[in-house]
């Protein structure tokens, strides 16, 4: 079996992929996941998940091209600029 | 030498000698992830080892590394079992498994002892200890159905005996469950520990008294 290894290196931090043990069982995987990701007091936390449990999304259709749903190349800071200045709304550097 | 100053170099020689025997599993063990916490258990033992010598050499007027290399290797107080130079697998798993069982029965009963830094010491161990148990006794569990595994453990049984002063032998042969046999004493040596002694020491020697 494969275990997705998921790291948290301090407290309240989101946990993040870090590598993964093929193991025999569940029980070989924490025993080899404790050496391999914690015994250097790096790990505050670590997750181990079967890769059989992961659903993993990979593939995205587009077929119609919609271009106009992305934000790539949009510079929203200027429009949002004239925008507010359209409206009056301008935020105030003093308030 | 005074009696404690013997059994913290009995425990410790024991440590070492298995640490270095173990770490020459590294890069070659059956998995990636095996190799990794097997490097690791050997390197704990290791540390354990200097933190007895340190005791040690309090006692004896000289330094760890003094205790752990310029002895010959007839003063060394290791047990047999941890000198073997064994090649298969299910050897070297028989033999950490043994020898961790052995292990758990002499620092519970160090842990109890009047002598306070040595019970000190010994509740450290014991705390990494048990990750080295559980690594042990999941291997023990997975291999106690194959016959290349139940041989190597039968043939090291005396050899696991011999880690142990006579009146803690019978609590190891329940927890293995096998009968206490003749054992292989400490105070013997096999000819594996002076080679093993040869390389160890061969950076030390080279120029006596440098410091690294």
């Amino acid at each position: 079996m494969v275990f997705e290894i998921f790291r948290q290196e301090k407290k309240g931090q989101p946990f993040a992929h870090a590598g993964s043990v093929e193991a025999p069982d569940a029980a070989f995987a924490d025993a080899w996941a404790r050496e391999q990701y914690g015994r250097r007091g790096e790990s505050e936390a670590l997750w181990l998940v079967p890769r059989a449990s992961i659903h993993a999304i990979t593939e995205w259709a587009d077929e119609f091209d919609l271009k106009y749903r992305r934000v790539d190349g949009y510079s929203i800071k200027t429009r949002l600029k004239e925008a507010r200045e359209r409206a009056g709304t301008t935020p105030s550097l003093d308030s | 030498m005074n009696e404690r100053a013997q059994l913290l170099l009995s425990i410790a020689d024991d440590e070492l000698i298995l640490g270095w025997r173990d770490s020459e599993w590294t890069g070659i063990a059956p998995t990636l992830e095996e190799d990794v916490a097997f490097s690791s258990i050997a390197q704990n033992e290791i540390g354990h080892a200097r933190a007895l010598y340190e005791l040690a050499a309090q006692e004896l007027g000289t330094d760890s590394d003094a205790l752990a290399f310029d002895r010959d290797p007839g003063e060394y107080r290791c047990a047999p079992l941890v000198e073997l130079h064994l090649l298969d697998w299910a050897h070297t798993i028989a033999r950490r498994y043994l020898y961790e069982e052995a292990d758990r029965v002499r620092i519970n009963a160090l842990m109890h002892s009047d002598d306070a830094e040595l019970a000190g010491l010994a509740a450290k161990i014991d705390r990494e200890e048990t990750y080295h148990r559980m690594h042990a006794e999941l291997w023990a569990a997975r291999l106690a159905a194959e016959p290349r595994f139940r041989s190597a453990v039968e043939e090291l049984w005396p050899f696991a005996l011999g880690v142990l002063e006579q009146e803690l032998r019978p609590d190891l042969a329940q927890r293995v469950g096998l009968d206490v046999v003749a054992a292989h004493e400490r105070g013997e040596h096999t000819p594996e520990l002076a080679e093993l002694w040869n390389v160890m020491t061969e950076v030390r020697r080279s120029i006596p008294g440098a410091q690294w």
